[in-house]
């Protein structure tokens, strides 16, 4: 760690390199310094940061003045993480800039967007300096600490979007310069796919533009049911911010709770039994499960084969029924809580979910007797959609979309938490990129899931399934973070503390959001129905992305 | 050969009497008006109840193939009147006219769509004495007739005025004029081996033997091909991605609402029940008993079973086959759809047809 920080030093003439050390460790970079140290960090020979992990923006508060900006960055290379922060200049149109990073790492290019959109940072050079989640005429940045509540009056209008976006250049003199970059042409033949479609997966609207049958361009159009849970998570207190981390991608409802339960754990320095690390395994591994085999039933209904569906729910009913059985809830669980589980495990637990795996392993050949083996199937899926290792890396395309291209990014198998460090599993990755190669991945997945499962299952130790929390917790000052591999790609919670029983800023990093943003790579070149189809690989959550 | 046993239910002197009485008491003209009403009624009627019958089977069958029970409340255990309440419901609807549509056509597309699947159903052979148009070049006619429809779903694609429906129409076009030639040419080679393109004629041809044992592999081969283009004729799964849900929510009836887009769906089912009829009659027989040669005592029974039972029978049971298909497969793509058929079926139908024609010369059929 100490070479790489010794290296940064020297890429950083203007202003040198401040590393400060309240929770995770943060390089501090100065603006002018920061796309000359992104561009060597990204093209190092021996460690390549290639992978963007997140952006994000944090309001340092009116009284300092300033904005930061966060980036997470890996080498998928190695594994290691680093994380840099840079601040503005200030909070103005004028001295709220920074550089884009958006020609280093492809996965930035929307989460300026959400920077710009929610704390009115923004970036010079950026090609799309347009809202991502709210509308095109809000007023204000709702992350900023001095937004007003008030200040958006509810408007029905329906909104136009525009066919046109704009790019800002920094000139010599320091003023900056905008100009506009076109997104559509008046003659593209532009079809909504969206916001109320059978195959968006919840309420996403796609422009996309068409030549034909053959997609040209797609454009996203996100925040129809964004929520403003980071805004929420300002004024909830530690366990109150719990119970929104289920709405995020309900998919994943355990992993996205576990991580949040081990950051804040890790925070205030609370050791979890045994016992819980046991459970929560089981709970993340028979999640995953549920959410792929949802993942096969809706890719399989999206290409217009419709009993494969009812083959994944019939098993995925049978998770739920356990789910129930231990937590109450089938869909929203709220199970995880700061130092264990809300409830320890139901006495039938243990043999109703052998019972469930040995069901689903005597089962399994069904699925891929009606679906996987189909010659219509397969045509459409092989070759279809192709999405490069770079890319992937580049975009941010984490789960089993970046294993299927040949990208090893198992947070599970590189960063383990909880008891992946002592289970014997596989991380699948396959070399092709395209549809099928998705597809695969997540099939083996359920059974490399069984098998974590059945490691587990019999040896659950006894213990406390809960340890005692003040229930108004004060995490010490500090930036904190956690990621787990959730059902479909790295959810990661970044959290800063000022030392309140409040979190200053919580942020999540959204499995789905880079998915969505790659659809515009895979796409391009395909026919409509692929864009269906590779959507429904791709496999994203809305509830998740517009948080 | 000896057809005596095909006369136990004709009801051929039954519709001559009928006509030679109402000839008694009125003109000609007058009596033969009245009939082709009577009859029009009948064949309404039949299209409808047809109709409650394939949604209600469409159902049940796809619930089977789904692990589950299908319509089972409404009416009893069995869910009977589940489909007669929902042709209720889509009776009272309201029929929404679009600001932007071009209302001529748009009012017009279902009703060439319906108009086409009536006629082509009225040359079904239903029983000996009862098939209601039987014309010299019954065949042709019905390829004709059908044809029709889809100047319907051009237009209800076109004059909806959305991108959606405009997709799905062209989609369909392309389709469905694509899958017209090999279609077209199956039938022809059937035409060849009975030697008449009357649907009666071909019918009574098989009296000996169904077309499907006449013609063996080569009929086996173009029953199959025939099969896959009528599936696609009907716009059905894994051929409907002129409606594909999850692709154009709708496809070209997206605008539709009320019974407007009921006569889409009606079509769309007695369609299936069409494509399906017209293969039992090619290739299975039409009303004609199943014989064995040799069991004269087990022919003799199969006699006894009426002609619209036997025709009724296969014809469902090819329905089935169509629907087994669509619950069992995923949807093809458009440049699929296309390559299927230009670079495979529409040769091998040529060739079928080739072959099937020096099999008749040579006597090589039975």
């Amino acid at each position: 760690m100490m070479e790489m920080e010794e290296k940064i030093k020297q890429w950083c003439p203007a202003g040198g390199l401040r590393v400060e050390e309240s929770g995770e460790r943060v390089l501090v970079v100065m603006a002018d310094d920061l796309e000359n140290v992104c561009r060597r960090l990204h093209d190092d020979t021996e460690e390549p940061m290639d992978y963007l992990r997140d952006l994000v923006g944090v309001d340092n508060g009116p009284e300092t003045g300033t904005l930061s900006v966060f980036y997470q960055l890996e080498s998928a290379r190695t594994g290691r993480r680093l994380m840099l922060r840079c601040d503005t200049r200030g909070r103005d149109a004028e001295g709220a800039l920074l550089p884009t990073v958006s020609g280093i790492w492809h996965t930035a290019e929307i989460k300026e967007r959400e920077a710009w959109d929610l704390l009115g940072i923004r970036f010079v050079g950026h090609p799309d300096m347009r809202r991502l989640y709210l509308r095109e005429n809000w007023n204000g940045h709702p992350l900023r600490k001095d937004y007003d509540m008030n200040s958006n009056v509810l408007d029905l209008e329906a909104e136009t979007n525009a066919d046109v976006t704009e790019e800002f250049d920094l000139m010599a003199d320091g003023t900056l310069r905008g100009h506009e970059n076109v997104v559509f042409n008046p003659d593209d033949f532009v079809v909504n796919i969206g916001p109320q479609h059978p195959s968006t997966h919840g309420v996403l609207r796609m422009r996309t533009a068409l030549d034909g049958e053959m997609v040209k361009k797609i454009d996203p159009v996100l925040g129809y049911i964004h929520r403003g849970i980071e805004k929420m998570n300002e004024r909830l207190t530690y366990p109150q911010t719990l119970a929104l981390t289920d709405r995020l991608d309900y998919l994943s409802a355990h992993q996205n709770r576990h991580a949040l339960c081990m950051c804040i754990e890790q925070a205030a320095g609370i050791e979890v039994s045994r016992r819980v690390q046991f459970i929560r395994t089981i709970m993340d591994e028979l999640q995953r499960i549920d959410s792929h085999l949802l993942f096969y039933s809706c890719l399989a209904m999206d290409m217009g084969a419709l009993t494969p569906f009812f083959y994944g729910f019939r098993e995925r009913e049978m998770i739920l029924d356990i789910f129930e059985e231990t937590t109450g809830g089938r869909l929203i669980q709220n199970y995880n809580v700061i130092g264990g589980v809300q409830a320890d495990i139901h006495p039938g637990f243990v043999s109703s979910v052998k019972k469930f795996i040995t069901h689903l392993r005597g089962i399994i050949h069904e699925y891929h007797e009606i679906f996987t083996g189909n010659v219509i199937a397969r045509t459409r899926l092989q070759g279809v959609g192709v999405l490069s290792r770079e890319d992937a890396i580049s975009l941010g395309a984490t789960g089993g979309t970046g294993r299927a291209s040949g990208w090893a990014n198992d947070v599970r198998k590189h960063h383990p938490y909880a008891l992946y460090g002592e289970v014997d599993f596989r991380e699948i990755v396959y070399t092709e990129g395209d549809s099928f190669a998705r597809y695969m991945v997540r099939m083996d997945e359920i059974m490399e899931s069984c098998h974590i499962i059945e490691q587990l299952i019999d040896n659950i130790p006894e213990g406390e399934f809960r340890v005692k929390v003040r229930p108004v917790l004060k995490l010490p000052e500090g930036v904190y973070t956690a990621s787990v591999e959730a059902s479909r790609g790295e959810f990661g919670v970044f959290l800063v503390s000022r030392g309140d029983k409040v979190p200053y800023r919580l942020h999540y990093r959204s499995t789905g959001l880079p998915l969505v943003h790659a659809m515009d790579t895979v796409c391009r070149g395909g026919k409509i129905a692929d864009l269906i189809a590779i959507g429904g690989t791709l496999d994203f959550v809305i509830p998740d992305i517009d948080r | 050969m000896n057809q005596a046993f095909l006369d136990y239910y004709s009801l051929e002197p039954l519709t001559g009497w009928i006509h030679r009485t109402l000839c008694g008491v009125m003109p000609e003209d007058w009596a033969v008006f009245l009939e082709g009403l009577v009859i029009g009624v009948v064949i309404l009627l039949a299209y409808a109840l047809l109709a409650v019958v394939l949604i209600y089977m469409e159902r049940r069958v796809c619930g089977a193939f789904q692990c589950r029970i299908g319509p089972n409340r409404v009416g009893g255990r069995g869910g009977l009147l589940q489909v007669p309440a929902d042709v209720l419901k889509i009776l009272t609807k309201e029929i929404i006219r679009l600001k932007k549509s071009d209302h001529l056509l748009y009012e017009l597309a279902p009703y060439l769509v319906i108009l086409a699947s009536v006629v082509s159903f009225s040359c079904l052979p239903w029983h000996k004495g009862a098939q209601v148009l039987d014309l010299e070049i019954g065949v042709f006619f019905v390829l004709a007739a059908s044809s029709i429809g889809v100047l319907g779903i051009l237009l209800a694609g076109w004059s909806s005025n959305s991108k959606y429906t405009l997709i799905g129409a062209v989609r369909s076009g392309a389709m469905i004029i694509s899958y017209e030639l090999s279609l077209g040419i199956t039938v022809l080679t059937m035409v060849v081996l009975s030697g008449t393109m009357s649907i009666s004629g071909i019918v009574e041809s098989q009296a000996g033997g169904w077309n499907i044992f006449r013609g063996h592999i080569v009929a086996v081969v173009a029953f199959i091909i025939y099969l896959i283009a009528g599936n696609a004729e009907a716009n059905r799964g894994p051929f409907d991605l002129a409606e594909a849900e999850q692709e154009l929510t709708a496809g070209y009836h997206t605008e539709y609402s009320g019974m407007h887009f009921g006569f889409f769906y009606l079509a769309e089912y007695l369609n299936l029940f069409i494509t399906a009829g017209i293969a039992t009659t090619l290739f299975l027989g039409g009303w004609m008993p199943f014989h064995v040669a040799g069991l004269d005592g087990f022919n003799a029974v199969m006699d006894y079973i009426p002609g619209i039972v036997w025709f009724l029978g296969k014809t469902f049971f090819v329905v089935f086959l169509l629907m087994w298909i669509r619950w069992t497969f995923p949807r093809l793509r458009i440049d699929q759809v296309l390559t299927l058929e230009w670079k495979y079926l529409m040769p091998l139908s040529l060739l079928v047809m080739m072959v099937m024609t020096v099999f008749k010369v040579f006597g090589l059929v039975f």
